[in-house]
């Protein structure tokens, strides 16, 4: 599962879980894999991410990035950060944690079981 | 103002053109036509096309009613981006040019003559070909040879070069399409000159045959490649199928540079640990994976993730800013060769603590009338604006009285509805609709009527 995954997921299905955002990681197995640099992808993306729950989780594994998200134009370097984080950290082993009622969404194989 | 000759390809699936496959094409072509912001402008609007939204499509006597296989059309667009256009188009067969359209042979003779287009210069030295084509009666060599003699008023100096030409010229005689009445004299003649081929030639690769990753009811790479033209699917877009299975839609968006993810109920399918749905094969690879499906083609990069997900449950964030998708394919599951199943239980029930860990749920039956506005809602709220949903649902043939504009959501427009027929009492529609308008609540009184609507076919199905 990649960063930009987890961004998208939320445990709001969960019985009296209102936003169930941003789901904890914890990991047990991470792979760093390559993916091709696409501007284009990015700059649209990541008008759709979730900026705060993005910087966390990637400082988490390792990856800073700025507090706030530069308005207008943002330099190929940091879109370049930002592709690493979103794409390319892949946890393969681990689960995702409810931020409200601590239910576990395994990660096995690197794909999140987001039944309950 | 240009006038062009799209030319369908002759079959599919065992069909000659019919009015079925006819409209499939223009869905088709106005999808990408509106992708690519090329206008255009039918010389002669087709006549039935209308029907698109109608019952009457959807009734197997008239949509089997072999059609014309071409339509014509007027355009201001650049050759190369009418290119393009043809290079992502699976259901059409080539783009021409049309210099002259006539009734008959004499006067075929008197409007090419007098075609403006005969005299620009560009033509004159360069090196070009003529193709001679009978539609619904074949042409021998020796006709065709009298045939291109019998233009050679045509000021063309240029190398006659019948491998690769600068300009390659066509000549069509239509015999109308009944093979059991083939007329002396075609009905219509069309010259014109070659612009575009389609991409028929490449959807070969793609082939189930050699797909590394395969389930009960994979799309056929056709079928696939229609349903992502359809869906405007293009470089750079998010692209999700909510009933992903082995990803045979996702590698069709992924080929056309989208960014594609998927959800499916079934833990066994997405980590490859199913029976195999290859006859004669006992045991799947151990790295069968949607994954392994984009790798195959080299799209690994456009992947994003599949996720195991009840797509009949909140699970993606609502917050903001909001998950715009900027298309949804999908094939949800009819409940024929795969099973419909949303998490539920009969029974109330506490799993003890030691096996929380592992536990699979239990699942219920998904009715499709329960499927269809899921599915409608969750793309009324996630799409973008202009955003399509293209899927297909079963249609039992028996029920005529089908219509689907009564019963879709408010933030959603039917674009195109087209049927395939895959058993005597038994077909399926690929719909596709489109987001208009910002997302605004399903009323209580449309759930209620898509509920009637499905819950005489949902306890046929049963």
């Amino acid at each position: 599962m990649k960063l930009l995954m987890h961004n998208m997921l939320s445990s709001m299905g969960l019985q009296n879980v209102t936003v169930g955002f941003p789901l904890k990681i914890v990991a047990n197995e991470v792979k760093d894999i390559s993916v091709e640099f696409d501007k284009k992808f990015m700059k649209r993306i990541i008008s759709k991410v979730d900026w705060n729950a993005l910087r966390d989780t990637a400082a988490q594994f390792g990856v800073k990035l700025p507090t706030e998200l530069p308005n207008g134009n943002i330099s190929d370097e940091l879109l370049k950060q930002i592709h690493g984080a979103l794409m390319e950290i892949e946890i393969i082993e681990g689960k995702l944690v409810c931020p409200e009622t601590g239910h576990e969404f395994p990660i096995n194989n690197g794909i999140p079981n987001m039944l309950f | 103002m240009t006038a062009y000759m799209l030319w369908f390809a002759n079959q599919y699936n065992g069909f000659r053109v019919s009015t079925h496959h006819f409209l499939c094409c223009l869905q088709e072509f106005e999808s990408l036509a509106s992708l690519l912001a090329i206008d255009y402008q039918y010389i002669e609007e087709p006549s039935d096309k209308v029907c698109v939204h109608c019952d009457a499509l959807l009734n197997s006597d008239t949509t089997l009613i072999p059609r014309q296989p071409f339509i014509l059309f007027t355009s201001d667009a650049a050759d190369t981006q009418l290119e393009r256009l043809m290079s992502r188009t699976v259901l059409a067969r080539s783009l021409y040019e049309l210099w002259t359209n006539s009734g008959d042979l004499q006067q075929f003779y008197d409007d090419l003559r007098h075609s403006p287009n005969t005299q620009l210069s560009q033509y004159r030295s360069a090196s070009f070909r003529i193709q001679v084509e009978g539609y619904n009666r074949k042409l021998s060599t020796q006709t065709k040879v009298e045939k291109i003699e019998n233009i050679a008023f045509l000021p063309f100096d240029g190398k006659i070069d019948l491998k690769s030409p600068e300009n390659s010229f066509h000549l069509f005689e239509y015999y109308g399409n009944n093979p059991n009445e083939i007329p002396d004299k075609p009905f219509q003649i069309l010259f014109g000159r070659h612009i575009g081929d389609s991409n028929r030639k490449n959807v070969s690769n793609f082939s189930l045959k050699d797909r590394k990753f395969i389930a009960n009811t994979s799309m056929e790479p056709m079928l696939a490649l229609l349903m992502a033209n359809i869906a405007k699917v293009s470089a750079a877009d998010l692209v999700l199928d909510p009933f992903v299975g082995s990803g045979s839609l996702l590698v069709s968006a992924a080929y056309y540079g989208a960014y594609v993810m998927g959800t499916d109920i079934d833990y066994l399918l997405i980590h490859g640990l199913t029976k195999p749905s290859r006859a004669g094969v006992k045991t799947r690879d151990t790295d069968e994976s949607v994954l392994s499906n984009l790798r195959q083609y080299n799209l690994q990069n456009q992947y994003i993730d599949v996720v195991i997900a009840d797509s009949s449950q909140p699970f993606w964030r609502t917050s903001a800013p909001t998950l715009k998708l900027d298309a949804i394919i999908t094939d949800p599951p009819y409940g024929k060769r795969e099973s419909r199943e949303r998490v539920g239980s009969q029974r109330q029930y506490k799993i003890p603590e030691e096996l929380v860990e592992g536990h699979i749920p239990s699942k219920v039956e998904y009715s499709l009338c329960d499927i269809f506005r899921d599915l409608l809602d969750f793309s009324a709220f996630h799409l973008k604006v202009g955003g399509r949903l293209v899927f297909w649902i079963p249609f039992d043939k028996s029920n005529t009285n089908f219509d689907i504009r009564s019963e879709c959501h408010p933030c959603l427009r039917v674009i195109s509805m087209s049927e395939q027929q895959l058993s005597s009492y038994m077909s399926r529609i690929l719909i596709s609709v489109e987001k208009f308008k910002e997302y605004t609540q399903m009323s209580d009184s449309c759930v209620q009527r898509t509920h009637n609507k499905f819950i005489n076919d949902s306890q046929k199905y049963n």
